[in-house]
């Protein structure tokens, strides 16, 4: 028997939206359509791989510190790999992004796989940024000289103050990788949800893709 | 012991970068080389073949 104030309770509610929406084999599939099978689908898990270096190198940064990977031979290589990382990362968004683009992944209710995806680009360039503004050497405290007098111009340096290391290093380690790391777990849940979008071709007459 | 010098020879970043300039349009040359880099991945992927993928009856 349901009872109806069971079936009110905004956790019963809730599970069944996500069983309905989520099965199992939507989540985790077995297989995918043959057109899957090309080198340009690899280039969003390439990025997800990245992204997953950059985070465990950045986690080791923020362990030890800059005297750290400033000075010892293991420390500048950990600052080198999340820097490289961080080039990975780029190189194969961009890739993914122009491959998304081509195929118009957006057809057919995918809207929000493409806006999540292009405002995580954009998160990632402020967290690119802000990152080589914590750097704390020379390099960093030149950039924050230059970059100060274009963001005081638009008037955003009352809040964001690029010569401000505290606040650029907050910006760099919480808050952006925070929303970069949101945005890509609600883009990569859409990509499960939706299932990836068929070639031009294979969409049925009449259906507005 | 780590020798950083036996790597800093391989690139001399110590002089002002080379640019590319085209009039309004100007980029770094070790950006210009990102790029066409992107873009040789882009076209490789779309044209070399997925390892492990029988084609039944296709193409
Ligand atoms: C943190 C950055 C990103 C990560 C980790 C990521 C990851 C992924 C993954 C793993 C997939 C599924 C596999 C694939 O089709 O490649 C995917 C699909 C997709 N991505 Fe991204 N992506 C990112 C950024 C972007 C950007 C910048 C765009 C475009 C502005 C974008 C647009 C799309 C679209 C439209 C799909 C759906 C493709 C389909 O349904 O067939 N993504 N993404």
């Amino acid at each position: 028997m349901t009872d109806p104030r069971i079936e009110r309770q905004w956790t019963t509610r809730l599970r069944k939206r996500v069983e309905g929406t989520f099965p199992p084999e939507k989540v985790l599939p077995d297989t995918q359509p043959s057109y899957v099978a090309s080198w340009i689908y690899v280039f969003g898990v390439l990025t997800l791989a990245a992204l997953v270096m950059v985070i465990a190198t950045g986690c080791a940064l923020a362990i030890m510190g800059p005297t750290w990977w400033h000075v010892s031979g293991l420390g500048h290589y950990i600052n080198s790999t999340h820097l490289w990382s961080v080039e990975v990362f780029f190189f194969a968004m961009v890739i993914h992004l122009w491959g998304k683009y081509f195929m118009a992944a957006w057809r057919g209710g995918r809207s929000m796989t493409w806006m999540t995806g292009a405002v995580t680009f954009l998160t990632s360039i402020g967290a690119a940024f802000t990152g080589y503004l914590s750097q704390t050497n020379f390099d960093s405290q030149w950039i924050a000289t230059q970059a100060k007098d274009g963001i005081n111009a638009t008037g955003a340096g009352s809040v964001f103050n690029v010569l401000n290391l505290g606040q650029m290093l907050m910006w760099h380690i919480v808050l952006l990788p925070l929303v970069a790391l949101g945005l890509t777990a609600v883009h990569v849940i859409l990509v499960r949800k939706r299932g990836v979008v068929p070639p031009f071709a294979d969409v049925p007459e009449g259906v507005v893709a | 012991m780590v020798h950083p010098e036996r790597f800093a020879a391989l690139f001399n970043l110590s002089h002002p970068g080379h640019f590319i300039s085209w009039g309004v349009l100007q980029v770094s040359y070790g950006n210009a080389v990102v790029i066409v880099l992107m873009v040789v991945a882009f076209v490789a992927a779309l044209l070399l073949p997925f390892p492990g993928h029988r084609d039944k009856g296709g193409r």
